[in-house]
């Protein structure tokens, strides 16, 4: 095969993209926000709660809307169940402040307002991380901890299964022996939860 | 190589016959330097001198023979006491005797086999040398020479692209291709991604050329990769329909070709690695091995003047002898 001295490095041929795809809304619209902190109870019986406000339009999440209350040992709750069963690295909860909660301190303690404000963010940071994880999408605690009134403690865990319609099935395609402009190669598709592991995700 | 003003002792020098005329090429040493070493080809003859200048011209110089070798060999950085030589020849030069002056000695290696390419690697080196010994009885006296070897090879008659679709079910598909599976190392990567369904965060997207080193055999198999190149093709998030182009020039990178099971003790292998970043730092990556060879850019001597030129312009005629096709990736290869 004789080639040119110069190498041709014309771009390869593409789709035009359709305009809908290119103006609509993205598919990866996700926010979590955590706000309007509340501390409920009396002396030592109180705690502060959060407000956990969820939008999105990914499908694998039943409500595109949702807003939920959860306190900090719900947060813990979460992350125990990840760990335990799904493959991913869980990132960090902001600090127990243990310190904070004993007798005889000169301030407010775990109810100091800039020790909740700072919870606040370390809340946010960690479940917008985790939320968009495909594989803790995958795992039904997640989903009840962001869109269920309450959280169910007795729960059976386990995988959350997408909506019916949702699965896409690919064929293989075999090879074509002689195929002078490119040969497609069998598709590879993961199913989530399949072969990935931790925080790098091959596919 | 003796002891402080006892006895005679004397400089070896190699001289090639050719040294004005043969090109040298750049080739890296074990602690990272580049140096430049004479560079030939498989099949070239290797011929030369060895000089032999006494010291101290008024005494002389008792030795047990005088020989030249040319070695091919491997040598794994793990075990370097045991040197693999797949290439061994040697030449007497001078039986056991004296020498009251300075001598020279021809040599000549005819068309010397040279398989493999020379290649200094993380954990494993295989190099050429021509070695002079002066055989005496307390030390020898010992000169090496090192060159260079370049195995080339012709473009390959099958040289299919690769093309993928890959992804994660329900949150990420894209197809990527690459114009070809085969490069040589002055080539240029022309590709592109195609998103088929976004629906993570992605960040920006990035190509890297990864080289695997593998030495060692059975269950003692290591694996050294090393990132040789980073190249970002996108930044920013892409949406559904989106085609982002690749043009990676192999030039500026410093690649070998493709080297497999050598001599049964080494590899070394190619792969590009396409990474996605999302804005959380996880990285999806999908590995695609390519065949990396050498393209002779030297016209045989043998050619007339006519057929030089156009081999010249049409690089790409099969007209050395010596070249092959690059490895033995198979183009109906199914697996990724």
């Amino acid at each position: 095969m004789s080639d040119a001295a110069v190498a041709d490095t014309r771009r390869l041929n593409s789709k035009p993209q359709d305009l809908t795809d290119a103006y609509g809304p993205p598919s990866n619209f996700l926010e979590i926000d955590i706000f309007n902190p509340q501390t409920v109870g009396v002396g030592r019986a109180r705690f502060t709660t959060y407000e956990v406000r969820m939008r999105t339009n990914l499908p694998i999440f039943k409500l595109k809307e949702s807003c939920v209350r959860r306190r900090y040992s719900d947060f813990e709750w979460l992350k125990n169940e990840l760990e335990r069963d799904s493959k991913i690295v869980v990132p960090p909860l902001p600090g127990k402040a243990l310190k904070r909660q004993l007798p005889f301190r000169g301030d407010e303690g775990i109810f100091e307002e800039s020790f909740i404000e700072e919870r606040r963010q370390g809340l946010e940071q960690f479940i917008n991380k985790i939320a968009g994880h495909p594989l803790a999408q995958n795992e039904r605690c997640l989903h009840m901890f962001l869109q269920e009134e309450t959280i169910d403690r007795n729960y059976v865990p386990g995988k959350w299964l997408s909506s019916p319609g949702l699965t896409i099935c690919l064929p293989s395609f075999s090879l074509a022996f002689g195929h002078t402009v490119g040969t497609l190669l069998r598709s590879s598709f993961l199913r989530r939860g399949g072969k990935l592991w931790a925080e790098v995700l091959g596919f | 190589m003796s002891f402080f003003g006892f006895g005679q002792s004397a400089e070896v020098e190699i001289l090639l016959s050719d040294a004005e005329s043969r090109k040298r090429a750049e080739h890296k040493t074990e602690d990272g330097k580049k140096e430049k070493y004479f560079l030939f080809y498989d099949g070239e003859t290797v011929s030369g001198k060895v000089s032999l200048a006494l010291k101290n011209p008024n005494k002389r110089l008792e030795h047990q023979g005088i020989k030249i070798e040319f070695i091919g060999q491997i040598e794994l950085y793990y075990d370097r006491g045991n040197h693999h030589e797949f290439v061994s020849l040697v030449k007497d030069l001078a039986r056991p005797g004296e020498f009251t002056q300075s001598q020279t000695f021809d040599f000549e290696f005819t068309h010397v086999e040279k398989p493999y390419e020379s290649y200094t690697g993380q954990n494993v080196k295989l190099r050429y040398f021509l070695r002079a010994t002066i055989s005496r009885r307390l030390n020898d006296v010992v000169k090496e020479m090192d060159i260079v070897v370049h195995t080339l090879s012709t473009y390959p008659e099958l040289n299919s692209s690769i093309k993928m679709e890959v992804g994660i079910e329900d949150c990420l598909h894209i197809e990527f291709e690459y114009n070809k599976s085969k490069y040589h190392l002055k080539d240029v990567i022309v590709g592109k991604i195609y998103f088929l369904l976004v629906r993570i965060k992605i960040k920006h997207m990035e190509i890297d050329i990864i080289k695997r080193e593998t030495t060692g055999t059975g269950p003692n198999v290591y694996h050294e990769n090393d990132t040789i190149a980073k190249y970002e093709i996108m930044d920013g998030a892409p949406v559904r329909g989106e085609s982002i182009p690749i043009r990676l020039f192999l030039a500026g990178y410093e690649l070998t070709p493709t080297m497999r099971d050598i001599n049964k003790k080494f590899s070394v292998r190619y792969y590009l690695n396409l990474v996605l970043i999302d804005e959380e730092e996880r990285r999806y990556f999908k590995q695609q091995e390519v065949v990396l060879w050498r393209k002779g850019d030297i016209v045989r001597k043998s050619m007339s003047h006519q057929a030089a030129i156009a081999s010249q312009r049409f690089e790409g005629t099969s007209s050395h002898p010596e070249a092959r096709t690059p490895g033995q990736l198979s183009d109906n290869n199914s697996r990724q």
